[in-house]
């Protein structure tokens, strides 16, 4: 009788909540282990917002709440989530550095009443798999598309395609391949190579055997794009002239210490660059590196997380602080703002960002450090790759 | 033609590299009985060690090399006295928990001092660019590491199997106690078999690094490929592991230019087959 009685009560207050409530945030990304550093950069874009944005809407407080996923480990990811949902009663999940712990997601999304605003994870099904997906980074099909554009215009009719072997690999060779072919050049060869590979000496080769007038790589950011690139300098490539063409991934701020001058002049296609000239990404990069500390560690990742606050923030204020996830995410529809990295809106369709991609070349600045300078600008692109799986 | 001495430079290339790295832990392995899964953190550490004397204290190649060999041994040394020396002779598994633990511990460490970020060490004007051999150029810094490799092999071979000290740890090795009856100090010959197995660790790291970059993952991510080497050549022998080496390079270099898309399946393809046929290595001392 008197626990029915608590439970009565309980149910009370909790119900009686709607107004001064705490809500609460769940952010799943890898916060240790080989990826941490990407993690860390999703808790500096998500400080940062708070940081210039306050920590409460209208007499709601907002609180993050962090759970650590070192790597892709998608029955892990569900868990989490659901931890999240029905201990911690989070309202909104939010993070997700890799499509298949996005992916696992999805289908508690409905019953548990909750959105999904994906802050990384970058194939472009995740927003097909439920309607209550918000993704705010951006897509390989689309960071790898424009690139095809400038190869084409920078007079290469002859490609050859290396990409690592997993999802994203695969999805930048489709989507180079579609959008190269559409401009009318010609992919001699793709070769995709395992993940594992330290020494490319030998894909060098193959790309001199092949008599390619470029190469279009991409492979995930951190120790193997360092070894490519030099293997593309020390095998001759570069002096050979063959030009080298990629998304922004291999090029990532982060790794550009250490790839030093074998990086100078490699022009890459991507949605961010730390360097972007704007106010705004002035604004959010003083605040970012405040949070993460060393400012040489920020990278793309904290954008997606900024803009993907700034996206809850407004769910928030639709809702007025209620749990109601269908209209957090009609509410964020079309919904268009100025990020740091340029003029970004939602599609209302596809629920995917609409942003403008740029072409940058890796440049020393006048300090002897290396940054991707902006030198050309792709408008409004949307994410071809939802084309191209219908 | 050209292609096929254009793969044998590579591979021969990458076999030195690995038999660089991997060669001090079939020193512990084979001489000292030890499973010793902290060689690539001791790598890690010499790495980091050249990288930050370089770059920071902006030492020279030279310098940074010997300092990141002595500074990983001296760290070495009271890790040997306190938990190495307990498991001398313990069981595999014990041996494999114990340094495994170690790694983690060492990864945590460096993570924390250094950060997640890659480390490079620069290298001086002499080996920076690349090389013409007439037919294809190829980096100087890996003929560098043909000449090291190859100077590394000789050395040790001629003091295992020349010197009075190999005489010594070959005996501790095959029988401690009787060693130890006959006035053979055995704890100070495995005291520096081990200092000179980290020291070769970490020199490998560092001249690896151009291949296998820097970073906190270092000793778990190469561990595989430092494992394999030193199963195929057979622990413990200084020819076994340079053939295992080359051998290994070169199936390797040759799949990965015929038919990337194969991946490792012939690397490890060519393990089985070789471990099928020689089950302690090619080169392998029965027990």
């Amino acid at each position: 009788m008197k626990r029915a009685i608590i439970a009565a009560f309980a149910a009370i207050i909790m119900g009686s909540g709607a107004y001064a409530d705490t809500i609460k945030i769940g952010v799943v990304g890898p916060f240790s282990g080989p990826f941490a550093l990407q993690g860390k950069n999703f808790k500096a874009g998500i400080d940062a917002y708070m940081a210039m944005n306050g920590t409460t809407i209208g007499d709601d407080t907002v609180e993050i709440i962090y759970r650590d996923l070192p790597a892709a480990d998608p029955a892990q990811s569900k868990a989490l989530a659901q931890e999240l949902v029905v201990k911690e009663k989070v309202q909104y999940l939010a993070g997700f550095y890799f499509t298949p712990d996005a992916m696992a997601v999805t289908p508690i999304l409905k019953q548990a009443n909750v959105p999904l605003v994906v802050m990384n994870a970058a194939t472009s099904a995740i927003v097909t798999k439920s309607p209550l997906v918000v993704r705010t980074s951006f897509t390989t099909w689309q960071t790898s598309t424009p690139i095809a554009k400038v190869a084409h215009d920078a007079g290469v009719a002859k490609v050859i395609s290396i990409v690592s072997d997993y999802g994203p690999g695969i999805d930048a060779e489709n989507a180079f391949k579609a959008g190269f072919e559409k401009e009318g050049g010609a992919v001699v060869e793709a070769i995709r190579m395992p993940l594992s590979t330290n020494d490319f000496s030998p894909i060098m080769q193959r790309i001199k055997d092949s008599g390619a007038q470029g190469v279009f790589a991409f492979l995930p950011s951190g120790p193997t794009t360092l070894g490519f690139v030099k293997a593309y300098n020390e095998n001759g490539l570069k002096a050979a002239g063959i030009k080298f063409f990629a998304p922004g991934d291999l090029t990532q701020e982060s790794d550009l210490p250490a790839l030093g001058d074998a990086a100078l002049g490699i022009q890459t296609t991507f949605h961010y660059a730390v360097s972007h000239d704007s106010p705004e990404n002035k604004a959010f990069v003083d605040a970012a590196s405040k949070a993460i500390g060393n400012p040489a560690e920020l990278s793309f990742p904290s954008v997606g997380a900024f803009d993907g606050m700034n996206v809850i923030y407004k769910m928030i204020e639709a809702t007025d602080g209620e749990q109601d996830a269908q209209k957090a995410v009609d509410a964020v529809k079309g919904l268009s703002w100025i990020s740091p990295r340029g003029p970004v809106s939602i599609d209302p369709e596809s629920r995917h960002i609409t942003q403008n991609i740029y072409l940058r070349e890796v440049t020393k600045a006048d300090d002897g450090s290396y940054y991707n300078k902006e030198i050309q600008t792709f408008e409004k692109q949307g994410d071809p790759g939802l084309a191209a799986i219908k | 033609m050209q292609t096929v001495f254009s793969i044998a430079i590579d591979a021969f290339a990458y076999g030195m590299v690995l038999f660089v790295i991997s060669i001090g832990l079939s020193v512990t392995m084979g001489l000292m009985r030890v499973v010793n899964l902290a060689h690539g953190a001791f790598a890690m550490i010499g790495g980091y060690i050249a990288s930050y004397a370089a770059q920071d204290l902006g030492l020279g190649y030279a310098a940074a090399v010997l300092l990141a060999v002595f500074g990983t041994v001296i760290i070495s040394i009271p890790i040997e006295r306190l938990l190495y020396r307990r498991i001398y002779g313990a069981p595999e598994l014990t041996q494999v928990l114990m340094t495994i633990g170690i790694t983690f511990c060492i990864i945590g460490i460096a993570n924390y001092v250094f950060g997640p970020t890659l480390k490079t060490i620069p290298l001086p004007p002499l080996l920076q660019g690349s090389a013409d051999l007439g037919f294809r150029s190829i980096a100087v810094h890996r003929l560098f590491a043909i000449i090291c490799g190859l100077a590394v092999a000789g050395g040790l071979w001629y003091a295992i199997e020349k010197t009075a000290f190999g005489v010594k740890l070959r005996a501790s090795v095959d029988n401690a106690s009787m060693a130890a009856a006959l006035g053979v100090r055995t704890e100070i010959i495995y005291a520096v078999s081990f200092a000179v197995a980290v020291g070769l660790a970490a020199f490998g790291g560092v001249l690896g690094a151009e291949l296998l970059p820097v970073e906190p993952y270092y000793a778990l991510r190469y561990m595989v490929t430092f494992l394999v080497v030193v199963s195929v050549g057979g622990a413990g022998s200084i020819p076994g592991a340079l053939l295992a080496c080359l051998v290994l390079g070169g199936i390797d270099t040759t799949g990965r230019y015929l038919m990337p898309e194969f991946g490792e399946f012939f690397f490890y393809l060519a393990v089985i087959a070789i471990i099928c046929v020689f089950p302690r290595g090619l080169a392998g001392r029965a027990r």
